[in-house]
């Protein structure tokens, strides 16, 4: 008894972090600015201001002789990527990225599905796991060992081998843009590792969006007489869709921004990060390697202020 | 006509019999209430008819059509969700016309037949709004226009007044059943409310355990309980025990006696016995007072304007010999 004390107001804790506890308590605007400025420093200065010089840097034009930066407002870097070799650059990786993205998403729903709507328990573990693990492993290791999957005399050759069906990997080879002496080496390897490296990137968003939808709507659409397919066409997927976009981001965002994986696996044509890559490194054209970085996030922008007109987020 | 039959219908979740054995003839046009507990088995009857069960063992027939194997979206029958269900991206109007979208109906007409419906739940020109900017009764009147636009041939509802408040169901209550009169549709009507079920329907089954254990007219359930679940739970009647209807001549059975019959006093014709108050509460229209007799605990209800016994003090009370009802077995 003599621990509890009989008065209504207790008294104040004694000490600095005592003081600071009320002082706090009586300005909680105070507490949250502190909270906040560290990472809106980050994010404003160092985040959004290299962003912010990168597109400086993108209207300036390097000097062909002396190879300088020319510090004069110029739109001809930006004239530069439509001569054709830069046009087909952009052209190239925009069109891998919207295949893998429409694929990824293609791969994933089914996998997003189960996990919201059946896994329980373990099983919802074992799903985590599974689409985590890969994200634990070095990005390179994964690169390589796909590059021996895909080789000429790797498993995937073999395996075809086996089950007689190498007449039908040739037949995919001998076929302009996608084939290629092997599958290492063509823009098919190429979309297959993009699709692997970013597939936890589109299965995560759609978990989450269908996770959210209650099982009785579902229900609720066979009672009213929709079919399974009417179903998913007029419930689920416009459920799903704003989980879909976000996937699509990341898929597309990355595959936009990629120089690793068209390097080591694919034809030797480049992709925009690979053409960024070069234009800052070897070729030292800062301005023209500004300009190519800027084309993903001119990309990305569109396809927002697109999906947001499509009534994407309506959903949300 | 039978609008839904079961024969010996079961529904087995691993050891758990969440419908046990259940025979039941709904009649065409009827309003039917299943009434019960949570995990009485009666939701799982209402799932078995709308297609998103399917039974263990036994045979369902709709309008003569047996129903095993035949999925939600080739059963003429729509459901009121407990929780609505209505779809969060679609509009209100859009929402009600679904059923005759996916059916193929052209738009023009089923926004007609949409609206209609929507007048007929008293929310005509609410079509643009979502379901998110409606209040709770609103969104109740919606799913069952929903439902209705269809035109079923059975109408479930899966305690469909449960989240609203008491003024609010009351009134729709009163609004359900002029409607189904008008309509002329088999309403088959899920609740744990014995008061709904009682002022509504035209037959109540009573579920207890997976299994109906009274099945009759509200008239007949409340005043002649065959088990003693029924009697506890349809009014909170007094059971009493055997010994005690042994002493008042009736014979060794346990019986039910409804508060309401037991009056203050002796009277001609009427059996009587004395207790001691044990407890007394005003109820407005009427005093509940608790009275412990020969070892059991009776309730009586009795008028306001008799004056209330205190608490301790020894009564007589009586009742008319009909009033009591003796129970077979001793569920």
């Amino acid at each position: 008894m003599s621990t509890v004390t009989d008065t209504s107001i207790l008294a104040g804790r004694q000490g600095p972090s005592g003081r600071l506890s009320d002082f706090f308590w009586r300005n909680p605007k105070i507490l949250l600015l502190l909270m906040l400025t560290p990472p809106l420093l980050w994010l404003g200065i160092i985040y959004l201001g290299s962003l912010f010089a990168l597109l400086l840097q993108s209207f300036f034009s390097i000097d062909d002789f002396s190879g300088l930066i020319n510090y004069e407002f110029t739109l001809a870097t930006y004239r530069q990527l439509l001569i054709p070799s830069n046009f087909d650059i952009i052209l190239r990786t925009v069109v891998m990225a919207v295949l893998v993205t429409l694929a990824s998403a293609v791969i994933a729903f089914p996998i997003a599905y189960y996990a919201a709507r059946y896994a329980k328990g373990k099983w919802k573990v074992v799903f985590y796991l599974g689409v985590m693990l890969p994200l634990w492993s070095s990005y390179l290791v994964k690169i390589y060992a796909w590059k021996l999957i895909l080789a000429k005399e790797g498993i995937l050759t073999w395996l075809f081998a086996k089950l007689h069906l190498l007449w039908l990997l040739d037949a995919w080879l001998s076929l302009p843009v996608v084939g290629g002496s092997s599958l290492s080496i063509s823009y098919t390897g190429t979309f297959i590792v993009f699709i692997y490296v970013w597939m936890p990137f589109m299965i995560l968003p759609i978990q989450a969006s269908l996770e959210r939808v209650p099982g009785n709507l579902i229900e609720a659409s066979a009672d009213l007489g929709g079919t399974p397919a009417q179903t998913f066409r007029f419930v689920l997927f416009p459920l799903a869709l704003p989980g879909i976009i976000a996937g699509s981001i990341f898929t597309f965002s990355l595959t936009l921004g990629d120089y690793i994986i068209p390097q080591i696996i694919g034809s030797s044509r480049l992709f925009i990060g690979q053409a960024v890559y070069a234009q800052q490194g070897t070729a030292g054209n800062i301005p023209l390697a500004a300009a190519f970085s800027v084309v993903p996030i001119v990309i990305m922008g569109l396809y927002l202020w697109m999906a947001k007109r499509q009534g994407a987020f309506d959903a949300l | 006509m039978t609008a839904v039959l079961f024969q010996q219908v079961s529904r087995h979740f691993g050891a758990v019999r969440a419908v046990d054995s259940v025979d039941l003839a709904i009649a065409e046009g009827e309003f039917f209430a299943m009434l019960g507990p949570s995990g009485s088995g009666k939701t799982t009857c209402l799932r078995l008819m709308a297609g998103f069960e399917q039974p263990t063992s036994g045979h369902i027939e709709i309008f003569g059509e047996t129903a095993e194997g035949v999925p939600p979206y080739r059963r003429n029958v729509n459901t009121v969700f407990q929780d609505y269900a209505l779809f969060p991206h679609l509009s209100i109007l859009e929402n009600v016309a679904y059923g005759l979208m996916v059916k193929g109906v052209d738009k023009a007409e089923r926004l007609k037949a949409a609206e209609d419906a929507l007048a007929m739940v008293k929310l005509p020109g609410y079509g643009t709004r979502r379901p998110g900017q409606l209040s709770g009764g609103q969104r109740q009147r919606v799913a069952l226009a929903r439902a209705l636009v269809n035109r079923p041939r059975v109408l479930l509802l899966d305690e469909p007044l449960g989240a609203l408040d008491l003024k609010l169901r009351e009134q729709m209550q009163e609004e359900l059943k002029s409607l189904q009169k008008s309509l002329g549709i088999t309403f088959v009507f899920v609740t744990h409310d014995q008061g709904e079920a009682l002022s509504m329907a035209d037959r109540i089954a009573v579920f207890s355990d997976g299994r109906i254990q009274q099945l009759g007219t509200p008239e007949e359930v409340y005043k002649r309980p065959q088990t003693r679940f029924v009697a506890d739970f349809v009014g909170s009647s007094n059971v009493l025990p055997p010994d005690f209807v042994e002493h008042l001549g009736f014979g060794k059975h346990y019986a039910s006696l409804r508060p309401e019959d037991i009056g203050l006093g002796e009277g001609p014709g009427r059996k009587s016995f004395s207790g001691r108050v044990t407890a007394a509460s005003f109820l407005g229209a009427a005093n509940r007072v608790t009275v412990e007799a020969n070892g059991a605990r009776v309730a009586a209800m009795l008028p306001a304007a008799v004056a209330v016994p205190a608490q301790g003090e020894m009564v007589t009370l009586s009742f008319l010999p009909q009033d009591l009802h003796t129970m077979d077995g001793a569920q």
